[in-house]
């Protein structure tokens, strides 16, 4: 049993961030790594990326939008109350060591939060940050002053052009590439998988390496059920145990797509019953 | 002698009441009186003429004499108390002791006439019939079946499929067992049950006797009795199965197991003093379950570290609930943590702690590793990683673990198909197949690219498959599978087998017919052709040594492995074998270990 200790939310509700007590969890867990929770007897096992953690206080953040049953499940929890299961941390941790080039990290929706943690590893291990965060309209954009802490330059880009570059992070990452890639060491794309797939199509043109963190369905999240895999490079890969972060110009976007696609009725069933 | 009938599929039941006559007058020699009832023979010796009283009950040695006969005096002579003629015959030594001459009576079992033998020596134990007729009548008496739900019902339910035996049953069946003096099938057990010892109580009544009997080797008998494949082990080397059906010692096994928690009578059994060195067992499946519970006893204070929310390894999330009910697993853990193990449940070794954490900074004296063989293969072919195309792994963890079948009640989604293949021949493909079929499959088919001689799955679990509707297609493999526009799995291209030389294994290799592809139209595939060691505690541990195939290197009889203080046991060792081998590895194991742990005390006491 895991205590929540802190909860906050973001863009209207829809985006949680909660803040538990997992003392073993978060002296052991790097940037890039998971933790998979079942929030009750009856709920599912999810996996949910790490967005920060505190070894000296104990505790991991976790930041989610909420999407279906069980992310709603865990929403309605409050601060006192508590989570069953939180396993991890899973997956590979990003390795972190100091570049003679700049990093630039781009991150859409929720993906900030988990690009927040990745890029504060590189900034602690003292790399230079630039970043491009960007959201559908100014209410929905997450983690800006934490991103700003960290970052030498930030762009913020709206959709409906509500607050910062109006258009998306692809545009304006499209054109720090193209005026100043020499100053770029490699580009760390996270957020929906549209967003991945089209920034990992533009980096591919100037030939910068593409770092993406997946989130394919997952079960057990240890590389038990393969679930999660995912084809990279040709290769079939679990996104739990060789993951999630990969080499975005090797990612079959579309099949990733496709397979998150699975249990889109049962998951509508779910959430209905739950709402009722 | 013309008056004794053919000996007839019958049996007599040990300590049964033997109605005995004299051969020669044909009058009875039980004597019923109100407080007792005896056998009474006239005897003679040392030309002292007196009686002897025995026991009417069969294999139930009282004897009673105004003899002076003393312990191992052989009588000279033994007559029918009505007509004095003499009982004794010359060529029939007696079985027990040797002694050259024995009695010989008429026993009615049955309406029939069977010859019955007493020995001449005072205090000789035998007393019955002879081994040869009491082996035959025993063959006679058929292997009895295990009463279990109707197909047509059971394949739309999730409860166990067979009832198990009743006490009047499993007395029948244990008759059956000929409790031969070098028992064979205790050598084809892989933790070296007592089988005859534990048959014998089950014969005697004492069913309680019978599962501690059992649980002196073996911890987890309703998991065993359940899903051991007898059939290849202890059942194979049975000498009834020589002649004829061997005796169902799986059925018993999971009889007395299942008479002793219903009733209650499960007990903790002593532990030796507490030892103060402390023991990790990583994963709670058969092997560290076995592990545990044998090091508990020894004294040692044991933490099992498992990393899915539930203990039980494979036969919680692998065994489905009609094999393998979920409360009998519960209860075998809840066992175990009466018996004082503590477990840690969602603790991932190699992410959480890593090994040398559990010695250094955890305090750990030894680590057993019984991780399993987690890591799901496939083929490699075209179109595997569509959607609905799953490893059973995932299926069968869906559905028992996260208790899919439920769904909506539990949030799980599950996989549910109409027209569904399953790769592969073994029990995990016999459970994936009929699962299916009860998440509400019209049609399940099993694609194994051998014949069904070779299939690897215990022989009743293709037997229920058969009964439940699911079709099996030998000699086919599928090549790749089509999808459609949304990336869901629509059929298979399959191509068909022939079987040429035996392969390492013994078994017939399969080799593909050229140009002999078909399709097959599916909605779900599930791809049961075995698992890999999971690399995930390894990549912290590199000082583990692995074999070729990625499993650890271990000592087959102590399980130590070439780290210090680290042993290993069951699939992560072997790779994918039986629940039983497991608890084998984890049973010798946990001896090594014992004897490494008090040896390191003797030391210490030394400087």
């Amino acid at each position: 049993m895991y205590v929540i200790l802190d909860k906050k939310d973001y863009a209207r509700g829809t985006i949680v961030n909660i803040r538990i007590e997992a003392p073993e969890i978060a002296k052991k867990c790097s940037p890039g790594q998971f933790v998979v929770i079942r929030v009750n007897e009856t709920g599912e096992r999810i996996p949910l990326t790490i967005a920060d953690n505190d070894p000296l206080a104990g505790t991991v953040t976790l930041v989610f939008q909420i999407v279906g049953k069980t992310t709603a499940l865990l929403a309605s929890r409050n601060v006192g109350d508590f989570i069953m299961d939180v396993v991890g941390p899973l997956g590979k941790p990003v390795e972190m060591k100091k570049y003679n080039k700049k990093i630039l990290t781009v991150g859409g929706g929720t993906g900030v939060a988990v690009l927040h943690h990745i890029a504060k590893g590189y900034y602690e291990a003292g790399n230079e940050i630039i970043s491009i965060i960007g959201s559908r309209t100014k209410s929905y954009l997450i983690m800006e002053e934490e991103m700003k802490r960290i970052s030498t330059e930030m762009h913020i880009t709206t959709d409906d052009g509500t607050y910062g570059f109006h258009g998306f992070v692809t545009q304006v990452m499209d054109m720090i590439l193209s005026e100043r890639g020499d100053d770029i060491e490699f580009v760390v794309a996270i957020g929906p998988v549209v967003m991945m797939k089209a920034c990992c199509d533009i980096t591919k043109r100037h030939n910068k390496k593409t770092i993406v963190s997946l989130n394919p369905i997952m079960v057990d999240g240890t590389g038990m059920c393969g679930a999660c895999r995912v084809q990279v490079g040709g290769e079939t890969k679990f996104a739990c145990v060789h993951g999630p972060q990969f080499d975005g110009h090797l990612v079959d976007f579309d099949l990733l797509i496709k397979r998150q696609r699975t249990y889109i009725e049962d998951e509508r069933i779910s959430l209905f019953r739950s709402i009722k | 002698m013309d008056l004794f009938n053919k000996v007839e599929p019958k049996y007599i039941k040990y300590g049964s009441y033997l109605h005995i006559y004299c051969p020669h007058c044909h009058k009875s020699l039980n004597v019923e009186k109100k407080d007792q009832k005896y056998i009474l023979v006239k005897a003679k010796f040392k030309g002292q003429e007196g009686f002897i009283k025995l026991s009417p009950y069969l294999n139930i040695f009282e004897t009673e004499t105004d003899l002076p006969l003393k312990e191992g005096d052989i009588v000279d002579d033994m007559m029918c108390p009505h007509c004095g003629e003499s009982l004794l015959v010359d060529d029939h030594p007696c079985e027990e002791c040797g002694a050259p001459k024995v009695a010989e009576f008429i026993v009615s079992a049955f309406s029939k006439l069977i010859p019955f033998y007493i020995c001449t020596r005072y205090g000789c134990k035998w007393h019955g019939l002879t081994k040869r007729d009491e082996q035959l009548i025993k063959i006679k008496i058929p292997r009895q079946d295990m009463p279990e739900q109707d197909p047509k019902l059971r394949k739309f339910n999730f409860l166990e499929v067979p009832y198990g035996y009743t006490a009047e049953l499993a007395g029948i069946e244990a008759d059956r067992c000929l409790q031969c003096k070098v028992p064979q099938c205790v050598q084809g057990c892989p933790v070296g049950i007592d089988i005859p010892s534990f048959i014998k109580l089950i014969s005697e009544g004492k069913y309680v006797d019978a599962s501690r009997k059992i649980k002196e080797s073996n911890s987890l008998p309703a998991i065993t009795g359940r899903v051991c494949p007898q059939e290849d082990q202890c059942e194979a080397r049975c000498v009834v199965g020589t002649m004829d059906k061997p005796v169902a010692i799986g059925r018993l096994e999971r009889f007395v197991a299942d008479y002793e928690r219903n009733i209650n009578a499960v007990e903790v059994p002593e532990k030796k003093a507490p030892s103060g060195k402390k023991v990790a067992v990583i994963g709670s499946g058969p092997a560290g379950l076995t592990a545990a519970a044998d090091l508990v006893k020894m004294g040692h204070s044991v933490t099992i570290y498992e990393s899915l929310h539930e203990a039980g390894g494979v036969l919680t999330y692998g065994i489905p609930e009609f094999r393998l009910p979920k409360d009998i697993v519960k209860s075998e853990v809840n066992y175990l943590k009466n018996l004082g193990v503590k477990i840690e449940m969602d603790a991932v070794v190699g992410k959480l702690y890593t090994i040398d954490e559990l010695l250094e900074e955890k305090g750990y004296d030894a680590v057993f590793v019984g991780v399993g063989a987690g890591l799901p293969r496939f083929m490699g072919i075209e179109g595997e990683n569509l959607g609905n195309v799953y490893s059973a792994n995932e299926y069968l963890t869906r559905i028992n673990l996260m208790k899919a079948y439920k769904f909506p009640t539990y949030d799980t989604p599950a996989p549910r198909g109409k027209r569904v293949a399953v790769i592969g021949g073994g029990n995990v493909a016999m459970d994936c197949a009929r699962t299916s079929l009860r998440m509400g499959a019209d049609e399940v088919t099993i694609l194994y690219r051998r014949s069904e001689k070779e299939l690897p799955a215990r022989l009743e679990e293709v037997h229920h498959a058969m009964q439940e509707g699911v079709n099996f297609k030998f000699l086919t493999a599928p090549v790749k599978y089509t999808g459609d526009k949304n990336g869901m799995v629509t059929g298979a291209e399959c191509i068909k087998m022939e079987l040429g030389e035996p392969d390492k294994s013994g078994r017939r290799r399969p080799i593909p017919i050229e140009g002999s592809n078909f399709m097959m139209d599916f909605d779900m595939v599930i791809v049961a052709i075995g698992a890999g060691p999971n690399p995930i505690l390894f990549d912290t541990t590199p000082d583990l040594e692995l074999n070729k195939r990625g499993y650890i290197v271990a000592d087959p009889e102590t399980g130590k492995t070439k780290k210090d203080k680290v042993w290993a046991g069951g699939d992560i060792v072997t790779g994918a074998a039986t629940v039983i081998s497991a608890m084998g590895a984890g049973k010798r194991a946990a001896k090594s270990i014992d004897e490494y742990l008090n040896s390191v005390k003797k030391t210490k006491k030394k400087h």
